[in-house]
Order: C-alpha cells, then structure tokens, then sequence
C-alpha cells in the first residue's frame, strides 16, 4: 500500500552545507497495517512524515501509495492526493480556533473534489465522543477532546493512511491509551494503514511492528 | 477590525460627497429651471443670475417698468388692452424688485405669476414641480401688503399666516439700512420646501413694495409736463410762472407781482402733489387697492378710500424672469434684447452650470480625492495589517495545506478575506453615510433649504451608456481595491513553507 524507495533527502543549511535528513533503501506498509516509528530527536521522523504526505518533496527515490508515485506528481496535484487519500494527526492537534469541532472535521473535506458530507463528520465525531459537542469551538474542549476532534477531522475524507505525529506527546498520562485505543480502533475499523511517531514505550509495546530509527540514514526495523 | 472602520469612514465620507454634491448641483439646476430668460440691467451675467435665483450678491441697477411691460399684456392711458412689443412671444414674465431685505433673507417684491404660473425643477418623470404652500395661499394682485414666505426663512423668523412684518431698506449687512416699521406686510402663505434658493426669501406683491418710502423712482420736473390729463393746463401755468418772474427781474413789474408768483408756485405745488399721491396718502388707507393694469396711466389722485399703485412713470424693475412660449423664441429675444441698449438677457440655467463647474464642481472634486485618499490610506492600512498577520498565521496556512489545502486556495482565502473587509466595510461605511446625512437632514434643509433624506442617493452618472449611482460604482472599487492591497498578503500565504509553518509552536 505504501512503499518509500531509495528515498534521499536534505537540508541546505544556513551556512550552504548540506545536512542528509533522510536516507531509506525501503520502506512498506500493507493495507490496514498498523506501525510506529521511534528514533531520536532530529532522526528524521516527521520529515518521513511529510514525505509521505507530499508536503516535502524527497530529493531522489519514489514514494508509492495506493500504487501512486507521488513524487510524479505536481504540487496542486500532490496536495489533492493528499486531501483525498492521507489523513494526519499532528502532536498540537492543530485544530483552526476560530471553528467549532464540526466545521474543523468539515474543513479536511473542503480541499477534496467532493461536496463536504456532514452526515459523515457528525457520524465521526459521534463515534470519537463528540457528538454532544459538534458546536464547541477548541477553546471550550478539553486537550483530549481537541485530540479526538483532530482524529475524526484525519479520517473524514476516508483516507487510505493515517500518519499521526506523536499524537499522545501533548495529553496527560490517563488520557493518552484512550486517543491510542481510539486511533487504532477507527483504523482497523475504517482499514486504514497507520504510521504512528511515539516516544512513549507504552504506546510502542502495543503494536507489532515498531520501526526505530537509530540514527540518520540508517533504519533498523525490529519486529516483535 | 479597525482598518474595516478606517475603509467603512473613507467610504462614508465619499458617500456624503457624493450624495451632498448630487443634491446641491439638483437643487443648483432646480432654482434655475421654470422659465427661460433672465431680464437685467446691462452689466455682469453673473451677478444678475445670483441676484435673481439664488437671491446673493451685491443688488444690481434696476431697468424701466415701461421695458418689463413690453413682455406683458396691459392697459394703456385710456384703458384699452395693449400689447407690448414681445408680448406674443412671451408665456409669462414675472418681475422681480429687489434690494430690501427681512433679517437675514431677501425681499423679493414681485407678482402672483411667480407661484401660479412658474415651476421650479422637474420630478423624475419629467413632470415639472409647482409651487405648493403648507400654510395659507399665495398672496393676490389686489392684496398690495401680501407675503409669501420661503419654508426655511418662514422656520428661521418664525412668521405664521397672519403675522405683520416691516421690511428693511437696504440689505441687513448694509450700514445705511433701515426698517419700514410703517410700510409692514402680512403673511398669507408660506411655500412648502422647494430646495432651491427660494425657501430663503420672503416675496412681497410688487405693489406694495413700490409704495414702500424710498422705493419710488424720483421723477424729473420734465416728467410731470408729459404726463396726466392735465399736463397741458401744468405746463401753461409754469409758463404763466416763468414769464412773470422775467418780466419782475427786468423791473417792468411791480414790487406786489412777486406775491403774486409766489402765489402760482403754490398753486402749481399743489396741483402737482394732486396729480402725483404721495406717500403720505398712501399710509392712509392699508385696504386693497386696484390692479396695476386697472391704474395704468391713471395717476391722477381718484382713489380714495384705497391704496393707490405708485405712478408708471416712478416705478422701476429689477429683473423680470420669463417663460416663453416656446424654445425658439428664448434665442430669438435673447439676441434681441441684447442688442438693444436698455437690459441684457440671460440664460439661468448657462449661467448656473457655469458657476457650478467653475466654484461647487472644484470643491466636489477636492473633496472626492481627499475621501478617495482616505480609502486609498485605509486600503494601505489593511495591506500592512494583513501583512503583519501573515507571520501569526502561516501556522492555520500550514494546517490548511497539511490538510490538502493547494497554494492557489489559500491564496485565495486571503484575498477573500481583503474583499471581504473592503465589502463589509464599504457597505457599512455606505449606511453610516447615509445614516450621517439622515442625522443631519433637518439642520441642512433648515439652514440651507437644500433637501436631503437618509434614502438620498448620489445622481446617476453615465458611464458607456449606462446610467448608474456612483455609489454603486464605489462597491466595484472597493472590489479592485481589496484585490490590489490584498495581493501582497496573499503572496505571502503562497508562499508558506508548510513543515517549517507546522514546526511553530502555536
């Protein structure tokens, strides 16, 4: 479903040299798979992140999902890839202050070719426990709400892969496994491939596959 | 917000410019409109079209009566209709007498035909506008002390039908002004508002402004000779005078004869103050007196018990307005009368357009640009703060683009939001305008006579054949404004880098 090959890619520094971010021979996810990512800091996960979503384009390699490269693609072209296929999940939520829950998961659908379906938000925020409070604006919600506001919004336009960047890292302790339950659990429901940056351990114990990126350029992939 | 009120001010300052200029050049063009010809002392074009339609400047000389009644149909000398000289030409001529004044407004001594048979303007289908009076009814030719009051001086003196009023010779600004405390006129109407020049003056019938002291022409000796059925036995007895005094002055007289002159000289005096009603017989009576045509040529004293019209041979005009029957005869007499030697002809409404491009037309024009630089300041004022903003939002621009929002969209979003504050404020700022000129309405038409109202809209302009509001053309531009201050910001926004915008802390 997704296949990242021979992907290189860098940043200019300041200074004019060239600073390697990412280096990866291959990289697949099956259909419904669910993964996390883990590596230190500067090790190049959210910029695999945005490579995969098309929001960075790799210097070199292919990125293939749903059979699509990509990296072929235009930019207006791979932004509407994007809208229409790639659901994310940002560590700060990023949800737009200034609209209620309802309108945020409704804003992912306006970038689509298709007409926004209401029905479908207020279906996704009922199922992430947000059906009382489609009309409250971020402010009025708490940090774990925005979350699940922020998970309805990423599967709204029924993506094929859900990237989630650290999703977790921003809620407290006791609410953390329930965002994770509820990722997981829309996923396997919607069979959607996940690809999910964590530095929790516990959150990483509970998937199969755990990729670690130990240091730039290099992947280790452990299976447990 | 705030840069939406500097665009909602701008916007309403060039909707009360506009919508002022519109009504004053109406009202400019309604005061000059209702007849053809202005009738004048030879002299400026100008002053003579102030003085008559907009009742301003310095008073003008006056021309004969005998001249104004070459335009009219009257009596002669021994009471047959005459006609005078462009009198088939002629649908009505209205004289105007002028140089006196009540308080601040001017008098205009002049005959019913001002409001019987004149308009003023035309409504928007082309029907003309007629003189209507909100309280009592135009004043009669037989009514000598009859006033009609313009709306605004009517409000700003407070006369009601009824009241008495003096009038003061001379105007009010003048130092050797005087009140006629004995020569007082009554109201018997007063004129709905017209929004013309009018509402600021106070019309007096003719006749009794005539027979008001000073207002009498003063006659030459000469004069007396020529006129009045007993002009020849005058003349024969001035003679007998003459002679007798010869003959005393070469000593062929006895000393006694010069009682005798003396005695002639009082008998001519008294003969003459006969002939000619003085004003002191005038103030005796404040009943009606007859028409002036019904008196013409008769001055000879047999008017007893009512107000005698002051003698042809005293009387004078100052201006006289005429409407023709016709627009073929306005350019024939209009040549004609100013190649004659006596009073020049002009056209109001020339006039009126001249002084309006040459005067009010600059003042529009000042102020347009300053309310158009206001915009144009506010616009810039946007620009910058859209600008500013662009830094603390490139974060929601990166969440839009994450989200799969394309450059060109959240561009367009930005520029969106420009029109959208251009519009908003536009619209609000065309309200306020009007809200402002409604606020202000009843002081404007109190004070100037100038008719203005909330759903006042600026005249229609002619742009490629169209006929629209500029007012309408100001949304528009407001439109290309927004997109022109706009673009920068929006630039910006495409320019977003997205995972350095995500990387922000919010």
């Amino acid at each position: 479903m997704l296949l990242l090959k021979d992907i290189q890619k860098s940043f200019i520094e300041p200074d004019g040299t060239t600073l390697p971010i990412l280096g990866i021979e291959e990289f697949c996810v099956a259909r419904g798979e669910q993964m996390v990512l883990v590596g230190r800091s500067g090790s190049g996960k959210t910029t695999r992140l945005h490579v995969i979503a098309g929001i960075s384009r790799p210097d070199q390699g292919v990125v293939e999902i749903a059979g699509r490269d990509i990296t072929q693609l235009s930019e207006a072209g791979r932004d509407r890839f994007r809208a229409e296929k790639i659901g994310y999940v940002f560590q700060t939520f990023n949800l737009l202050p200034a609209f209620s829950a309802l309108e945020n998961v409704l804003l992912g659908m306006t970038f689509t070719r298709k007409a926004a379906n209401v029905a479908r938000a207020r279906e996704l925020l009922d199922r992430v426990g947000l059906g009382q409070r489609l009309t409250h604006r971020p402010a009025a919600l708490s940090v774990g709400e925005q979350q699940r506001v922020a998970v309805a919004r990423a599967l709204a336009n029924n993506p094929q892969i859900l990237l989630a960047d650290e999703p977790t890292a921003n809620i407290d302790t006791g609410h953390q496994q329930q965002i994770v339950d509820l990722i997981r659990e829309t996923c396997r429901e919607e069979e959607v491939a996940l690809v999910m940056v964590t530095h929790t351990p516990e959150v990483c114990s509970q998937f199969d596959r755990v990729d670690e990126l130990a240091e730039i350029n290099r992947v280790a992939q452990r299976v447990k | 917000m705030l840069t939406g009120l500097s665009i909602a001010l701008g916007t309403a300052l060039v909707v009360i410019v506009l919508v002022v200029y519109g009504v004053v050049a109406e009202s400019f063009r309604d005061a000059a409109q209702g007849y053809h010809l202005i009738l004048g002392a030879k002299g400026g074009k100008l002053q003579l079209t102030l003085n008559t339609v907009f009742h301003l400047s310095q008073p003008i000389e006056n021309i004969p009566y005998s001249f104004y009644k070459e335009f009219t149909e009257y009596k002669d000398a021994d009471g047959r209709p005459t006609r005078g000289k462009y009198a088939s030409a002629v649908e009505v001529a209205v004289p105007y007498c002028m140089g006196d004044s009540y308080q601040e407004f001017r008098v205009v001594g002049t005959t019913p035909d001002l409001f019987n048979k004149l308009s003023y303007g035309t409504l928007p289908d082309g029907t003309p506008k007629f003189y209507e009076f909100s309280a009592g009814k135009n004043f009669t030719a037989d009514d000598f002390r009859g006033a009609v009051i313009g709306a605004v001086a009517a409000k700003k003196t407070d006369l009601q039908v009824g009241d008495h009023f003096p009038i003061t010779h001379g105007l009010a600004e003048d130092e050797d002004a005087h009140v006629h405390e004995e020569d007082a006129f009554h109201v018997v109407g007063i004129l709905r508002p017209t929004g013309t020049p009018n509402d600021r003056a106070v019309f007096v019938n003719m006749e009794g402004f005539y027979l008001i002291a000073d207002h009498a022409k003063p006659v030459e000796a000469e004069d007396d000779k020529a006129e009045g059925p007993h002009a020849t036995q005058l003349i024969q007895l001035r003679e007998a005078k003459d002679s007798l005094q010869q003959l005393l002055e070469r000593d062929t007289l006895s000393a006694e004869a010069s009682t005798e002159i003396e005695r002639i000289d009082g008998l001519l005096r008294t003969i003459l103050e006969k002939l000619s009603p003085s004003k002191a017989e005038v103030k005796k009576s404040q009943s009606a007196g007859r028409s002036p045509d019904d008196v013409a040529g008769s001055a000879d004293g047999e008017t007893a018990g009512a107000i005698a019209p002051l003698p042809e041979n005293q009387r004078e005009v100052t201006s006289v307005l005429l409407l023709l029957k016709n627009d073929v005869f306005s350019q024939i007499l209009h040549n004609k009368i100013n190649e004659g030697s006596v009073a020049q002809a002009v056209y109001p409404s020339r006039e009126v357009a001249k002084l309006f491009e040459g005067i009010v037309g600059h003042v529009q024009t000042i102020l347009l640009i300053l309310a158009i630089l206001v915009i144009v300041v506010a616009g810039v004022g946007v620009m910058v703060s859209m600008y500013n903003s662009m830094s603390d939002r490139s974060r929601e621009i990166g969440i839009m683009r994450a989200l799969g929002a394309a450059r060109v969209t959240v561009m367009s979003i930005v520029l969106f939001e420009a029109i959208l504050l251009a519009v908003l404020g536009g619209v609000a700022g065309v309200c306020l305008g009007h809200g402002t000129i409604g606020a202000f309405a009843p002081v404007i038409t109190a004070n100037t006579g100038v008719m203005i109202n909330f759903w006042e809209w600026a005249p229609a302009i002619y742009l490629g054949g169209w006929s629209v509001s500029p007012e309408l053309v100001l949304i528009p531009s407001l439109l290309l404004l927004a997109v022109v201050v706009g673009y920068l910001p929006a630039v910006v926004a495409y320019r977003t880098d997205v995972s350095r915008a995500l990387s922000h802390s919010p």
